[in-house]
């Protein structure tokens, strides 16, 4: 009875903790329709001349690429080196892989402002002033452990001893490999990959201090936009980025399973 | 790399035991080598230089952050807004993790979907919707004045309130999945062999569930305390100037006020604050679950 008044109980937290989550998002589309050069509520009808105002943006689409290739390149590296190190990790077959697992993870504890001056000063003493590398650079330490967590828990529950059967089947190296185990560890990679892309592409911290006026990510230049001149093109900007995701998260939890995605996030 | 293999064997056996390691040294490397040189080196850099004052070896930068009213007051915003927004997390994620556990189906994808959705849109537009929703005649207000609850409208954006509800709202996704997929794991037939050997619902919990969750807790908790004290944009847009942190600070030395030893020497404190945080929640977790 306790139990089930409990378990109740629980559900409607959570009902309500999406509400609460949900809700800037929902204010984030309704503002993309207002009539109004006001990011607000539409009042008295709805228009979508902000949609067609994201086109015309002001060094936006220069500021979109290059937060583009940024996140989606250190998300590749990141993916390569932190399942490698995973294994290594997993399998302790490296020395000290309970400290290289906490290495691999703590960048994430560490505040994002500091990581910037950090990476600033010492770039500038090796004399690397090349924006594009130094912010490919930075976003390597951004995404590697969102990479390393998640891969750890996913090898971690993965059985070696398969390749071995393959192998035994007759399968080859390479070959037991890509028919065992990458199949067996694609929601870890997505996961994985989501939250690395989407730590990279929101990044502001530690861009700040990497980038200069020719050269501004995403998040910059969005906050410097909306200082300045608040109006709903944003909210409709970040309106088709949400219908993207949603789209994803729809087909990923076809394809696999959300609380598979979710239940890696240890 | 074979072929230095084989002239090893040859050679007479060594102490060094390179060969039997090396398959997981090199697998590690790119990772260790990244970590070492772009995390590593430049923190222990910065660290080293906000101890160097204008004649060598000095602590004048941690003197002008902890020596007076204004600096002191710089690390207890950081800790406020840390704290206060990693206790309302865990009282409303611990329990709505285990909610979320329970549903199943379309519900479950549904609130899973009201958690990765959010990190899709940016810190920086979630902030300043969360603002607009705290204007005097934001839907806060609105929904306030016509249920009578106040005739006027109460002033929320640039106070606490606006400030520590959206933080919650920000980082309350890192404290429900952490725990959620300790909570999933958990084997339901512990719960059900304490029922049968005579345990009631609230003992279980405390004595079965409760002690298996903690690691979901710890993670949790490390995670949203350390985002949420050094968080940059959320005290900028829900607060403005006045409501300076260390985080803010770091930001005004390096990008307004070109003062490195200040902005190293608040960086240093603030990795300090999440540093002892994130140890403690470890250490309490080891304790709690060696009982």
């Amino acid at each position: 009875m306790i139990g089930a008044f409990a378990r109740v109980l629980a559900v409607i937290v959570m009902a309500l903790a999406s509400v609460f989550l949900l809700s800037p998002l929902v204010i984030i589309a309704l503002s993309s329709l207002s009539p109004t050069p006001v990011f607000d509520l539409p009042i008295g009808g709805a228009s979508l001349r902000w949609y067609a105002a994201v086109g015309s943006l002001d060094g936006f689409w220069p500021a979109l690429l290059l937060s583009l290739e940024i996140a989606l390149l250190s998300t590749a590296i990141s993916l390569v080196i932190g399942t490698l190190a995973g294994i290594a990790i997993v399998r302790r077959i490296v020395p000290g892989a309970g400290v290289l697992a906490a290495a691999t993870t703590s960048p994430l504890m560490m505040p994002g402002l500091v990581l910037g001056i950090a990476l600033l000063q010492y770039f500038r003493s090796l004399g690397l002033t090349q924006t594009w590398t130094s912010l490919l650079l930075a976003h390597l330490v951004v995404t590697l452990p969102f990479v390393a967590r998640t891969m750890v828990a996913g090898l971690s529950r993965f059985d070696f001893t398969l390749i071995d059967a393959a192998r035994m089947l007759g399968c080859g190296f390479a070959s037991s490999i890509w028919r065992v185990m990458v199949p067996a560890l694609a929601p870890a990679y997505l996961t994985a990959a989501l939250f690395a892309f989407l730590a990279s592409m929101d990044n502001y911290p530690v861009s700040i201090f990497l980038t200069d006026a020719r050269a501004k990510t995403l998040p910059i230049k969005m906050l410097q936009y909306i200082e300045e001149s608040p109006d709903p093109s944003i909210a409709a900007l970040s309106t088709f980025i949400l219908i993207a995701t949603l789209l994803l998260l729809f087909v990923a939890d076809r394809a696999i399973g959300l609380h598979r995605l979710a239940g890696l996030e240890a | 790399m074979s072929r230095a293999l084989e002239d090893g064997a040859a050679l007479p056996r060594l102490a060094f035991r390179a060969p039997q390691l090396s398959a997981g040294v090199l697998l590690a490397l790119p990772a260790a080598i990244v970590l070492l040189a772009l995390y590593a080196i430049p923190l222990a850099r910065l660290m080293a230089s906000s101890f160097v004052g204008p004649s060598g070896l000095s602590f004048q930068a941690y003197g002008r952050i902890l020596g007076d009213a204004y600096g002191r007051s710089l690390v207890w915003n950081s800790v406020r807004l840390g704290a206060l927004t990693t206790m309302i997390a865990l009282a409303v994620g611990y329990p709505a993790a285990f909610g979320l556990a329970f549903a199943r189906g379309a519900l479950r994808s549904l609130f899973l979907a009201s958690l990765f959705l959010p990190l899709a849109a940016s810190v920086i537009v979630k902030s300043f919707a969360w603002s607009t929703l705290m204007r005097s005649h934001g839907v806060v207000n609105e929904a306030l004045m016509s249920l009578h609850l106040t005739s006027a409208p109460i002033r929320l954006l640039f106070t606490q309130v606006s400030l520590i509800s959206g933080s919650v709202n920000i980082f309350l996704p890192f404290m429900i999945l952490p725990i959620y997929s300790v909570i999933a794991q958990i084997d339901p037939r512990l719960t059900e062999a304490a029922a049968t050997l005579g345990a009631s619902p609230v003992r279980a919990f405390l004595r079965v569930v409760l002690p298996l969750s903690l690691p979901g807790v710890v993670a949790g908790v490390s995670l949203v305390f350390s985002l949420s004290v050094s968080a940059y944009v959320v005290p900028t847009l829900l607060m403005g100037e006045s409501y300076p942190t260390l985080a803010t600070t770091i930001a005004r030395a390096f990008l307004l006020l070109r003062d490195p030893a200040l902005g190293s020497a608040a960086g240093a404190i603030l990795m300090a604050l999440g540093l002892a945080v994130v140890v403690a929640s470890h250490r309490f977790g080891e304790k709690s679950a060696g009982q």
